[in-house]
């Protein structure tokens, strides 16, 4: 078995009296490919905001390749009101904000795209690149880490010359079609060198044949940069072909997970999406 | 071409001391013109500084007057001569200071000192959002400016009195100097990897976080940087205006900056400088005639009275403010490049038209 | 009991200003609510209304010159909402706003000009400007007034609010401004209406406030205006009877903190009173929260 990931334990994210995360617990393995699925509103997002940190989970545990990112159990205001399970399992507190977690090596993202829209493209990416560099306000000011400055640029140029966006790289963001801001935002994520890859319906508003593009493209950046993926998609074809495992959300619980197969044969996963027929 | 550029631009600064020395050499020493070219001078830092914050990080910030203050009065306190300081604290017994530095360590000071202050201020306040982050500067302006009214500190800052008879400065050079250098350290910085950081957190805060931008350690930079040059900026206005009182620090400053920062274009630092100049020298030399009653022949020009200049140029603003949203530069800045590409441009056009 | 008799003027005081700033603050805060604008000219309408009413008393009589400072203002709320924010709808916040700071500027320097610079002596208004004795302290009649006709504005217009066709159209445009849009509400007439309201409130505010002042410079309705902002701010920004408790509350303060020979720090304490309460709970007592979405 190879190693662990991601390890999410007994999640849950509670706001006000809506449970949107109910306890869930899954894991991801290194070099795989791992989908999570589920109907509108069924937390999938909510679930990679507590795993990146923007939002601080009601209770429960996160941890990346055995070192423990988040913990939080209910407390404060909530503490009354909680409804979820396992409220004394956890007795910790650690919060950390998203940009530690991305430094941890989780890139992500984002459902409705979030390009740096008055920037070029080279500035996108460039940006993900700021957080590694050895510099401080007044060497970056008076050009004293002109080096770093000369290497952040080459592994910029690097990048978007692999990922085809090479001649683009003067363009300003917001200006893109659509299609490829959705790759710059994949590519401005693999800036950052990360280990594991969260990516929330990269797949949306795409044509079958850009979703078959999209297919090909995320098995070959695993491969080339050697990483583990999360993805949360709508596709059925997609997450099919793709993925080695799934997760299946409803109503923020966890309703099944297995291999493709498995799932498109579980009659829960099937009520869930399609609805119970009456005469059922 | 880069280098071309570079070479230009060194140029036209070497033009523009030469410029100042020839009108200083020409003009009497009272003229409107200088004093609008040194207050320009001050204003362009300061509309640059503020513009830092508010046009490249997006933190819509109003505390620009009260970081003024902290490095006029900084400035002028540490600066009074040691003889002189019977006589300006006169109703403190002379102060409790009893040293004077040099005019760059006073004005280091003043900058440092908006600094700390900012940094301290920024701890409770950066965590806020846009409008209320406006009103909480704003409310924390209004405050330093109360401390620095406060008697109780009278020993310090001379209460509710004037400070004067620190040291000032006589030509016209040493603003156009300073306040070049200091603009020149922001867009160094702006164009830094660190100014990068600024920009994407402007564009969408989430994403610059979910990139590993540590957003309240760069806000923090961002306002503690622009704090330190509004507050050189402060010693730089005290140096000009010749003595100094807590009072004229007022919101309405903050708001007079502000406008010309948006009428210079947000995120465009050639348009705050354009702006300054062009905001001082309307507002105090060019539409000065408006206060003036006028007769052409017999007829009375109606309206003409003082007061009236402030009325047309608040209109002007307006109109620039409603009809021209982005200021006069919009976004861009001001370069060679740009000016070339606009001959050419026009040139295509009256090609295309015949 | 030592202590209120011995503060009882400034308790007083301090409940007449704060139904003045409660006046000027319930047009910020249903600007704010609507349109989520703060009005920085709003204060200077304040002022204005002001000056309107101490032009029109010197030829007219009395009980025209009121209604017609009423009047004015409204229509002058209403141009200015129609000349300066209406043409920004669509632009990002931040260009409303810094026009609005235009507004400002432009009445201030207007006032300026037609003022000469000079203070202008408000009129002694009979009934509201007689003094009366109150236990130990002797105030104005203006201070009794003020918080009886505070109350009875607000409850008038909390019923125009919740039991009409117009207060409901305000309410869906402070909770969407787009999708009230599309269900058919004017927008524009609710926009107008709420600065009619304000503009309305804040020239009531301005007759009760300069009976307690000798005279009326440009720049008066910037300070009241600021601290009603702040008290809308206080209460919770969109909710009026937040913005009405949060005026009080922070009228009687200052007037207590004057009494303790702290004047100085009157105007300070009120912005530290703002920031304490933006860091606690940023959205003050009443007001609602909203997150965004990722």
């Amino acid at each position: 078995m190879s190693t662990n990931v991601l390890r999410v334990e007994d999640v849950t994210m509670q706001f006000g009296g809506v449970v949107a995360v109910d306890n869930l617990s899954l894991e991801v393995n290194e070099g795989e490919i791992v989908a999570l699925i589920g109907p509108n509103g069924a937390g999938k997002t909510t679930a990679f905001n507590c795993i990146t940190g923007v939002y601080e989970p009601t209770n429960g545990r996160v941890s990346f390749y055995g070192k423990e990112l988040v913990e939080s159990y209910p407390h404060g205001k909530i503490k009354k009101t909680y409804i979820g399970e396992n409220a004394g399992r956890y007795t910790k507190r650690l919060v950390q904000t998203p940009d530690k977690i991305t430094k941890e090596g989780i890139a992500r993202t984002f459902q409705n795209i979030r390009l740096f829209s008055s920037m070029t493209v080279f500035e996108n990416v460039l940006i993900a690149k700021h957080m590694r560099a050895k510099q401080n306000f007044l060497t970056a000011t008076f050009r004293l880490n002109h080096a770093e400055e000369k290497r952040m640029r080459e592994e910029t140029m690097e990048l978007l010359k692999m990922q085809h966006l090479d001649h683009l790289k003067d363009e300003i963001a917001g200006s893109l079609p659509y299609g490829i801001q959705r790759r710059l935002e994949i590519a401005r994520a693999l800036a950052t060198n990360p280990k594991l890859l969260l990516l929330d319906e990269p797949a949306a508003g795409m044509n079958p044949q850009e979703t078959l593009e999209l297919a090909e493209f995320i098995r070959q950046i695993r491969d080339e940069y050697k990483l583990t993926i999360f993805i949360i998609e709508h596709h059925m074809d997609l997450v099919m072909q793709i993925s080695d495992r799934l997760y299946v959300l409803d109503f923020g619980k966890l309703l099944a997970q297995g291999t493709p197969e498995e799932i498109q044969n579980d009659q829960r996963v099937i009520d869930a999406y399609l609805g119970v027929s009456e005469d059922a | 071409m880069k280098r071309r550029n570079v070479i230009i631009c060194a140029l036209l600064y070497l033009a523009a001391i030469l410029a100042i020395i020839v009108l200083e050499k020409f003009l009497p020493p009272t003229h409107i013109a200088l004093a609008v070219l040194k207050k320009g001078c001050i204003y362009s830092l300061v509309a640059v500084s503020m513009n830092l914050l508010n046009g490249f990080t997006g933190l819509f910030s109003l505390g620009q007057a009260g970081f003024m203050l902290i490095g006029a009065y900084t400035y002028a306190v540490l600066t009074i001569p040691v003889a002189e300081r019977d006589s300006v604290y006169m109703y403190f017994d002379g102060g409790i200071i009893q040293f004077s530095v040099p005019v760059f360590v006073g004005l280091l000071a003043a900058g440092l000192l908006a600094a700390l202050l900012a940094w301290l201020i920024g701890l409770p306040v950066l965590r806020l959002k846009s409008d209320y982050l406006a009103i909480a500067t704003l409310g924390f302006a209004e405050i330093i400016r109360a401390f620095f009214q406060w008697d109780e500190l009278g020993v310090i800052t001379n209460g509710s009195n004037m400070l004067r008879k620190y040291p000032t400065f006589t030509t016209t050079l040493f603003p156009f100097l300073v306040c070049s250098a200091c603009i020149a350290v922001i867009v160094l910085l702006i164009h830094s990897s660190y100014g990068r950081a600024f920009r994407a957190i402007r564009d969408d805060e989430i994403a610059a976080e979910a990139m590993g931008i540590n957003l309240a350690k760069h806000k923090r930079l961002s306002f503690c940087i622009s704090s330190f040059f509004a507050g050189v900026g402060g010693g730089l206005l005290a140096m000009y205006q010749t003595s100094i009182q807590a009072m004229t620090f007022k919101s309405a400053m903050t708001y007079e900056i502000l406008l010309i920062v948006v009428i210079g274009g947000l995120g465009s630092v050639t348009g705050s400088c354009i702006a300054s100049f062009l905001f001082i020298a309307s507002s105090e030399w060019w539409l000065r005639f408006l206060d003036t009653e006028m007769t052409i022949g017999n007829f009375k020009v109606p309206l003409l009275r003082a007061g009236f200049r402030k009325v047309v140029f608040s209109v002007i603003i307006m109109v620039i403010v409603l009809f021209a949203r982005k200021g006069i530069m919009g976004d861009h800045e001001f370069s060679i490049d740009g000016i070339c590409s606009f001959f050419k441009n026009l040139g295509k056009k009256k090609e295309v038209k015949s | 009991m030592d202590f209120i008799s011995k503060n009882l003027p400034y308790l007083l005081a301090g409940i007449s200003v704060g139904g003045q700033y409660a006046l000027i603050a319930i047009g910020y805060t249903m600007v704010y609510g609507i349109l989520r604008l703060i009005n920085f000219a709003h204060g200077d309408i304040f002022m204005v209304a002001a000056l309107v009413t101490v032009y029109a008393t010197t030829t007219l009589p009395l009980y025209v010159s009121i209604p017609l400072t009423l009047v004015v203002t409204v229509i002058l709320g209403l141009a200015v909402e129609r000349v300066a924010y209406k043409p920004l709808r669509s632009a990002p916040r931040m260009s409303v706003m810094i026009s609005a700071i235009g507004v400002s500027y432009l009445l201030q320097n207007l006032a300026l000009y037609v003022t000469g610079g000079l203070a202008q002596t408000y009129p002694a208004i009979p009934f509201i400007s007689d003094t009366i004795q109150i236990g130990s302290a002797t105030t104005k009649m203006v201070t009794i007034v003020t918080p009886i006709l505070t109350i009875v504005l607000v409850f008038a217009l909390m019923q125009l609010i919740n039991h009409t066709k117009i207060g409901m159209g305000m309410r869906a445009a402070a909770n969407d401004f787009e999708t009230s849009r599309l269900m058919g509400i004017k927008v524009d007439n609710v926009i107008s209406m709420t600065f009619l309201i304000g503009s309305f409130l804040a020239a009531v505010g301005s007759v009760l406030y300069f009976t307690n002042y000798a005279s009326v410079v440009p720049t008066s309705g910037a300070m009241p205006g600021l601290k009603a902002f702040v008290a809308a701010v206080f209460g919770g920004i969109g909710s009026i009877p937040g913005a009405v408790i949060g005026a009080f509350i922070i009228g009687i303060c200052e007037n207590i903190i004057k009494g303790l020979g702290w004047t100085t720090f009157s105007d300070a304490f009120t912005f530290a009173l703002l920031i304490v309460i933006l860091i606690v709970k940023p959205t003050g007592l009443f007001g609602e929260g909203a997150t965004d979405k990722v």
